[in-house]
């Protein structure tokens, strides 16, 4: 099976947030920058399973700049056998899913993993992006998967429990927590992963049809107001006569 | 012309169909034009969707619609919009709708923005909407340059009210591609609103010290009408079931009302419940970080308070 992982770079998680350029820009600067944690937890691990169990071969995908390598040559010390990375700056969820569409076409892979969503726009469109594009089924938010020759079992999160569906190769899959465990890159990783092929490939061209034009911080949150813990009456008045929330 | 896709569970609308329609009817009237609604499969009452400003209701009456496939529900939902004549599709932020919201962008060649929480807003010809970033942290607005436009609105984000009388339905002759996917079963947790859904919710951690100890979680709940949540150590522990994790890696949530008991409240936590609109939290240690993201906060064991808090929710209740 030929398994494509799509993996994004995104802020860690405790990183400042913060704007410049007039609140149209987030603020990089300091900030340290990570593999998305669905990508790299959940999706890629689970595809390296997959490969361990039934053989073929796990590819990364990227859409970015060459800053990128280190994200992507962190996905080769986990297990990847080999990464691409297309040359642009991922300007729109669409731009980013036809440059991973345009190369998955090109190479037939069998699934096409990627995280539920990224933790900085959190948009969560790029997989289905990608399935209509390749005209594939789409499962959003696995948290678990087996894969039968090349029909797949698959959990799908959804509000309040979970469904239980069947497809068969080729779609595409987005991963929630519980798909896989996380796992930490060894030292022979790290050193085998320099020498496994990171392919850079230009952009296709696509258009953007929604971009994010300000932005804003949310207003501080005032001080807490403590109540006695022996007169639980005055919370409840409180929620109800202060907050309106009861 | 705005058309929303109404979702239905086993046939019935939910209170986020009402909201979305009604989110769907403010957006019309920002843009000087109507709003539809579309319902999918079995569906009893979609003409109580005009009751929050649906014009018209659009019905696609074909069961083969009752299990969900984004791919064949996709073409459905762009051949309605044509046929409504609608450039602007709005679906719910919910596990259906994020299946459905970037595949519609690429089939009607729309520009599109996920979980917006506020109404456009058009000026001058440019459209614009906005949506939380980084796990609530921030804000963006964003600018759809397209004719087409295809929006996700999230839960929870304003209340629908009720603007007009039933509408009339029109069952819609669309064909409806064969799923290629095959849902084999559907497990809900029956009787409560789901965490996405929900307006109260009342979420326990650690605090607790032993899954045999929730009971008093579930009477605050019970007497509340809310639903219960927890944090992650507690799902990673299988104290609680994994669905009632919230959190970055779990299920975000915007409730009008949270209460944390016994959750220190680790940045991870706090990113996926930070929206809620009032935050109650409980708990022993008067350092613990949540304190600074809450409104309302009680230092204090919380196997005392939480019952007190129960009692005193009950008296509150039988007066109200």
């Amino acid at each position: 099976m030929k398994l494509l992982v799509c993996v994004s770079k995104t802020p860690e998680t405790t990183a400042k947030i913060a704007f410049t350029e007039s609140n149209t820009q987030f603020d990089t600067s300091g900030v340290q920058f990570i593999m998305n944690p669905y990508d790299e937890w959940y999706a890629l691990v689970r595809a390296l399973e997959l490969k361990e169990a039934n053989g073929g071969s796990v590819t990364l995908i990227n859409v970015g700049p060459a800053a990128n390598d280190t994200v992507i040559r962190k996905g080769l010390a986990i297990g990847a056998d080999e990464a691409v990375r297309v040359d642009a700056e991922p300007s729109s969820a669409l731009f980013v899913a036809k440059q991973i569409a345009a190369y998955a076409r090109k190479e037939a892979f069998d699934v096409v993993f990627l995280g539920k969503e990224t933790i900085d726009y959190n948009g969560s469109e790029v997989g289905a992006m990608v399935a209509e594009l390749l005209d594939v089924p789409f499962i959003s938010y696995a948290s678990h998967m087996e894969m039968d020759g090349d029909t797949a079992t698959v959990t799908r999160d959804i509000e309040g429990g979970n469904e239980v569906v069947e497809v068969k190769a080729p779609f595409v899959v987005s991963a929630a927590k519980g798909l896989a465990e996380q796992r930490i890159p060894n030292m022979r990783g790290i050193m085998m992963a320099k020498r496994k092929p990171l392919k850079v490939e230009p952009a296709v061209e696509a258009e953007d049809l929604s971009v994010a034009v300000h932005y804003e911080l949310p207003p501080e949150k005032g001080d807490v107001k403590l109540v006695d813990p022996e007169n639980m009456d005055e919370l409840v008045r409180l929620l109800h006569e202060e907050a309106k929330a009861i | 012309m705005v058309l929303i896709f109404a979702e239905t569970q086993k046939g019935k609308f939910k209170k986020a169909a009402y909201e979305l329609t009604y989110y769907g009817y403010q957006t019309a009237q920002a843009l000087g034009t109507e709003c539809a609604a579309l319902v999918l499969g079995t569906a009893e009452g979609a003409e109580e969707l005009g009751k929050y400003g649906a014009s018209k209701v659009y019905h696609v009456t074909d069961t083969a619609l009752d299990t969900f496939d984004s791919q064949a529900y996709t073409k459905v939902i762009a051949a309605a919009a044509e046929k409504a004549g609608a450039n602007v599709v709005i679906v719910g932020h919910t596990s259906t709708g994020k299946s459905l919201l970037g595949r519609l962008a690429v089939r009607m060649n729309a520009g599109s923005v996920p979980a917006v929480n506020a109404i456009p807003t058009v000026e001058g010809g440019t459209f614009k909407v906005r949506k939380p970033v980084f796990s609530g942290k921030a804000f963006a607005d964003y600018e759809v340059k397209s004719e087409n436009k295809v929006l996700s609105l999230m839960g929870n984000s304003l209340q629908p009210q009720e603007v007009g009388e039933p509408a009339s339905v029109e069952a819609l002759d669309v064909e409806v591609p064969a799923a290629q996917v095959t849902v084999k079963e559907v497990k809900r947790m029956e009787g409560r609103t789901p965490l996405p859904e929900a307006e109260l919710v009342v979420s326990a951690g650690r605090g607790m010290k032993g899954p045999e100890n929730w009971g008093i979680i579930e009477e605050l709940a019970e007497t509340m009408g809310a639903t219960t949540a927890c944090s992650r150590p507690v799902a990673d522990a299988d104290w609680r079931p994994h669905h009632e994790h919230v959190g970055q890696t779990g299920v975000a949530i915007r409730p009008n009302l949270y209460f944390a008991i016994g959750i220190s409240g680790a940045i991870q936590h706090l990113a996926g419940v930070n929206s809620s609109k009032t935050i109650v939290v409980i708990n022993k240690d008067p350092e613990a970080p949540f304190f600074k993201a809450a409104d309302y906060g009680v230092v204090g064991d919380l196997f005392d308070v939480v019952p007190r808090l129960n009692e005193a929710m009950k008296k509150f209740k039988a007066e109200n």
